[in-house]
């Protein structure tokens, strides 16, 4: 379903301007061992339900920032700016 | 007087052999094919409808001219048994063998092509490399000398490839199901996947508690959902893909365009209607509503092709969902670290085509504990130990 994202520089914009960055996960230790660390990057949480995501708004400030989402229903909440922690990740 | 109901309806059983989960063309295949193997404890365990999920939505593309060698022999055994279906199953399918056009606009799209074609005349899979004289031969109402902005330089010809009808297939299979003793329900949801002592036990539903050994997990766009109940996370992400479909009109079109560059493919069903589809929708969601931006993208690139179509009227759109893998390609096989979990899933884009093979093979592995060689590559262990297979060249447009 096309919906609207609110892009907490620019307001509400189209889906279409938006690259889906994927489910916010906690990056392992770079120490963490192969099998740790194919699980990252392979495995996906793929929730049926509220996720909290990475958008960037390529189309026009180019910030990418987290909103939470039901993916059902595509009703987004209020992005936020991330924290210094999981712009990390 | 209503016709004869195709599979008949049951109380659900306190205990299975096997439950598949999940009633799409895989779901039914499996346990036809298990059926047919004297498993007929079987029961397909349905959410909503057979053929709700995208088993009822594609746009029933059938071809083996895939990318990898591992991909192509296994698609090829799809076609194959789609070319006997008919009469195994004793409904017609409708398969329409009427050739597969991949177009390419650029150098480089070529030469993918021909290293496909090398590959696929390996595997003794008839396709070829043709050129715009022949494409005109084929399909004269292409835009293949007029003006455009991608003109095409060549393209793919696989005479097998086709179309089919999607719910003759499902309907054909769950009726088989249910003639070999087996079982399809409808309306029934798992819930549910209990686990002890590193083996399944049962799985509760909206109906009740089912024990069993065995589960299948044939459910596509909402196969993490089932393999979370079992704690076994999968490399797969949900996106929804869409298509559309335009009134009918004469019979022009033989074969299935497809061309990447522009993300459209077409065909034209036996009913004249234009089918036309495009890439998935590049965010996850589980939503089924169709976007405009869709059918815009979708009918601007169709008449760079086919500029006759302008005045050509849209019936309606859809969206159905797709378990995309990293590498466009299937998982297939038992859980590696839980007895009894069986999957079939991560079939993306492409999987109606190969309902038949992964049935087929799915039914010999759990039969007789071995995992058959056609089915090794497709492994979940495949992504940890590093061994993909990338058929996204050959599966991202061309479903
Ligand atoms: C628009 C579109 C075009 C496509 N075009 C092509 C094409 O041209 N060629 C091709 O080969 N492939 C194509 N595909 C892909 C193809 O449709 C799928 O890969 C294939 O149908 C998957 O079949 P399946 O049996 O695995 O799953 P599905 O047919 O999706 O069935 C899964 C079933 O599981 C059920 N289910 C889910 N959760 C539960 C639960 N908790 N309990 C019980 N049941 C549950 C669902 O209701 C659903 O009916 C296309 C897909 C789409 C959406």
């Amino acid at each position: 379903m096309s919906f609207q994202i609110e892009c907490p520089e620019c307001g509400c914009r189209p889906v279409g301007e938006f690259h889906f960055g994927g489910a916010v996960r906690e990056r392992p230790e770079p120490a963490a061992g192969d099998h740790v660390w194919a699980e990252y990057v392979y495995t996906r949480p793929n929730i049926a339900g509220v996720q909290r995501e990475w958008w960037f708004h390529r189309a026009a400030c180019k910030q990418w920032f987290i909103a939470s989402r039901d993916t059902r229903s595509n009703v987004m909440q209020p992005a936020q700016t991330p924290d210094s922690q999981e712009a990390r990740g | 007087m209503s016709p004869e109901p195709m599979w008949r309806t049951h109380e659900l059983k306190d205990s299975y052999d096997v439950v598949v989960i999940g009633g799409g063309v895989h779901g039914l295949a499996t346990a036809y094919y298990l059926a047919r193997l004297g498993i007929t404890d079987v029961a397909v365990l349905e959410a909503k409808y057979v053929g709700f999920g995208g088993s009822g939505r594609n746009t029933a593309i059938v071809r083996s001219n895939y990318r990898t060698p591992e991909g192509i022999a296994f698609y090829d055994l799809s076609v194959k048994l789609y070319e006997q279906l008919a009469a195994e199953l004793e409904f017609n399918v409708m398969f329409s063998q009427h050739g597969h056009l991949t177009l390419a606009h650029n150098e480089r799209g070529v030469s993918g092509l021909v290293e496909r074609a090398n590959m696929n005349q390996w595997l003794e899979v008839d396709s070829r490399v043709i050129f715009p004289e022949e494409i005109q031969e084929l399909v004269p109402e292409l835009n293949l000398f007029g003006h455009c902005r991608f003109p095409i330089l060549a393209a793919l010809y696989h005479p097998p490839g086709g179309i089919i009808r999607h719910d003759a297939v499902v309907w054909a299979y769950a009726r088989g199901v249910d003639r070999r003793g087996g079982q399809v329900h409808q309306q029934t949801e798992v819930t549910g996947i209990e686990v002890r002592g590193g083996a399944v036990e049962a799985v509760v539903t909206n109906r009740g508690r089912v024990k069993t050994r065995v589960v299948v997990n044939a459910t596509a766009g909402y196969a993490s959902t089932i393999s979370r109940m079992a704690g076994v996370p999968l490399p797969i992400e949900t996106h929804p893909l869409q298509a559309c479909v335009t009134e009918p009109l004469k019979p022009f079109l033989n074969a299935v365009i497809v061309s990447s560059t522009l993300h459209v493919y077409v065909s034209q069903t036996d009913r004249g209607e234009l089918v036309l589809g495009a890439e998935m929708d590049d965010y996850a969601s589980y939503s089924l509503r169709g976007t405009l931006g869709f059918l815009e993208g979708a009918a601007l690139h169709l008449l760079e092709l086919f500029p006759c179509l302008a005045n050509v009227h849209v019936l309606r759109q859809w969206a159905g969902l797709c378990d995309m893998t990293p590498d466009y390609s299937p998982i297939m096989g038992a859980a590696p670290e839980l007895r009894g979990l069986y999957m079939t899933v991560g079939w993306g884009t492409y999987g109606f085509k190969a309902g038949p093979a992964s049935g087929f093979l799915m039914a010999e592995l759990i039969a007789t504990g071995k995992t058959p060689p056609r089915l090794e590559p497709f492994a979940l262990t495949r992504f940890a130990a590093d061994r993909l297979v990338g058929e996204k060249a050959a599966a991202s447009v061309s479903h």
